[in-house]
């Protein structure tokens, strides 16, 4: 059984407007997304800023109210459940945010950032309390004196490595790791990343991946979604994807990554024009008139595309 | 390969703290040549921007201390009053920043915003000539509904459009020099493609030298003729970006690229580099800066006042600590056999 199933979520926001502040229409940002995460995998989630991505993320962990569609944690579904009784699941998923710098109270020290979840969800002594936050902070690899350092005296990969150790305190079994990386400089992106695949193995973590930087969900993913327009275009492992693209939205995508060898970097240029003009060719065939996204047909058992009525190609 | 646009001799910039000033860029010798897109690669606090800012003029010259040589069109940037300053920036050299959002003003028509470096350089247009002239730099750069756009706000625009308009403002008056500082980080993966081949097309038929300042390879090994990679202040290494990519010889620069997941693609580990880029106050201003991130490398390795020098044509690296290193994870096996 997976860990985590998604089924047909759909958050929408509402559009007011007129005298009443009715409500004239709705602001799809996720229209129908649905994908499973087995236990201990790593998926991406991937599109550009506005796909929704974040709000899936975000609807999980209960952030944003649902709309629509299930949420399914380990045979539970979590939108149905009352708050209370959420309270029980919802502890075992756990998210990283985007940016280090405001993510963490400048008010608090460390040992009150990492704490926090603690004190919410358990009853430990003070000493106890103590003991298990040096432990974490530890295995991030910061030193036991920094615990009564405020956010400011750290650098950000540092700051993001506090993010994740808070995220790990109550041993959660699902990380939402929003764009966990981008606002770091590429040396430190590579210590923040070997550092969660570190942890994903030690600690039994599943990952859901959510960035727009496909070198990098390249590097980390096992499967991965692609979202455009608030539904997934393609999903598939990451060969199924990165070799074997389908959809003419996931090939833009794959041809906006800098080429490394400045040798070929003028077919680069040849290969994006190919590939937009085939977007907007294509468009019809794979976007239904008012601009949606069809639903997804799988090509082969891992692999699967949004296009009309299930033809291939 | 055209004759030099901009040449740097011996800049350093220098920031008070505390009442001490300590060089945020440290002696650097650079030249930007006409055609040539020269980028200059580092981390945060490498001292890349505070470079850029130098060659405008645009640091508190109240909390900073700039001295050297900016030769630009046979006169020292830094000898020129504010008047003559003004005479050069954004008519002979144009600057692009890197947030699109905070770079133009909210309150006024992209329009207004496109015509006012024309208002104060390019006297004789009228009105009317002014707008015309505003129309096509938005065609230029590559949007079709110039018309409508020219009435618009920033707020109304997307980030990549915003983005556009920034550069359309750098090139009203025909630079001969761009400034690019980071000019796709806030942007999207598809967008940063599109821009990119937008300054590749509009270098390619604008003949001035763009300095192109980022932290991302990518975007070098895509853009880039020449690269400037600095650490601490201090340009490390440079060399055409074939030979920098293909054979990177400072240890920071291949340390730099191999911490790059899109270069591997698999789920392999990624090369961390040992430490942090020192704080200004805290910096070993002697000796190989990069020597404290590369502890395994024997101190005997490094050169004691390590130079830029020329090891091969046109490929220039800093420390005799190059031909030494090698990466701790490639090598952990024979050093074993080495200690016993």
């Amino acid at each position: 059984m997976s860990l985590l199933k998604v089924n047909n979520l759909k958050v929408h926001y509402p559009i007011r407007g007129g005298f009443f502040r009715t409500v004239k229409d709705h602001v799809r940002a996720v229209d129908g997304v649905s994908f499973e995460l087995d236990k201990g995998e790593t998926y991406g989630l991937v599109g550009e800023s506005g796909c929704g991505k974040t709000t899936t993320g975000r609807a999980i962990i209960g952030l944003n109210s649902v709309t629509e569609g299930e949420i399914i944690f380990e045979g539970e579904d979590l939108v149905s459940l009352k708050h209370r009784d959420r309270r029980k699941y919802i502890q075992d998923i756990q998210m990283v945010f985007q940016d280090p710098y405001s993510s963490l109270n400048s008010r608090k020290n460390v040992l009150n950032i990492i704490a926090e979840p603690l004190r919410n969800f358990e009853r430990l002594s003070p000493t106890e309390e103590l003991l298990r936050v040096q432990e974490l902070v530890e295995r991030v690899g910061l030193t036991p004196e920094s615990i009564y350092k405020y956010p400011h005296q750290f650098s950000g990969g540092q700051r993001q490595r506090i993010g994740i150790a808070r995220a790990l305190t109550l041993n959660p079994k699902l990380i939402i790791a929003d764009e966990p990386v981008s606002a770091l400089d590429v040396s430190v992106q590579a210590q923040v990343l070997n550092f969660m695949q570190d942890i994903q193995e030690e600690f039994d973590l599943t990952y859901l991946f959510i960035s727009h930087d496909l070198g990098i969900v390249r590097h980390m993913s096992d499967r991965l979604g692609i979202m455009h327009n608030g539904r997934l275009v393609e999903e598939g492992t990451r060969d199924d994807i990165f070799e074997n693209a389908q959809h003419p939205y996931t090939k833009r995508l794959l041809a906006a990554i800098p080429e490394m060898e400045p040798e070929k970097r003028i077919d680069k240029k040849v290969l994006r024009e190919e590939v937009n003009r085939l977007y907007r060719e294509q468009h019809d065939a794979y976007y239904s008139e008012d601009g949606r996204v069809y639903d997804l047909q799988s090509l082969t058992e891992t692999h699967s595309v949004a296009l009309q009525g299930g033809a291939k190609q | 390969m055209g004759r030099p646009v901009l040449t740097i001799q011996n800049l350093s910039t220098s920031f008070r703290i505390q009442g001490e000033y300590y060089a945020a860029v440290d002696d650097v010798h650079l030249e930007v040549r006409k055609n040539e897109v020269l980028a200059i690669v580092g981390e945060s606090g490498s001292g890349k921007s505070a470079l850029a800012l130098s060659i405008m003029g645009l640091h508190n010259m109240q909390q900073t201390k700039v001295e050297g040589h900016i030769d630009f069109q046979n006169q020292n940037l830094l000898d020129l009053s504010l008047k003559q300053l003004n005479q050069i920036r954004g008519k002979e050299i144009g600057m692009i920043f890197q947030d699109p959002m905070t770079a133009l003003n909210p309150l006024a028509t992209i329009g207004a915003q496109i015509e006012e470096p024309m208002k104060y350089h390019m006297k004789e247009l009228s009105k009317r000539d002014r707008k015309l002239h505003a129309l096509e730099l938005l065609r230029r750069v590559g949007i079709r509904n110039e018309e409508r756009v020219y009435n618009q706000y920033p707020h109304e625009l997307s980030g990549g459009m915003r983005q556009r308009v920034v550069i359309a403002i750098a090139l009203a008056c025909d630079p001969v020099l761009l400034i690019a500082d980071e000019p796709t980080t806030a942007l999207d993966v598809t967008i940063q493609a599109q821009i990119m081949d937008l300054m590749k097309a509009l270098q390619s038929e604008m003949d001035s030298g763009i300095i192109l300042i980022t932290h991302d390879l990518g975007v070098v090994a895509e853009m880039a003729d020449r690269v400037a990679v600095m650490y601490a202040g201090q340009i490390v290494e440079i060399a055409e970006v074939t030979k920098l990519i293909r054979n990177p010889l400072h240890p920071y620069t291949r340390s730099l690229l191999n911490s790059l997941p899109s270069h591997t693609g698999g789920k392999e580990r990624l090369h961390v580099i040992d430490g942090v880029v020192p704080a200004l106050q805290n910096l070993e201003r002697s000796g190989c800066r990069f020597a404290p991130r590369i502890a395994w490398i024997p101190e005997s390795a490094h050169h004691e006042n390590p130079t830029l020098e020329e090891v091969e044509p046109n490929h220039f690296v800093r420390c005799t600590c190059y031909q030494h290193f090698y990466f701790p994870e490639e090598k952990e096996g024979e050093m074993n056999d080495v200690t016993t």
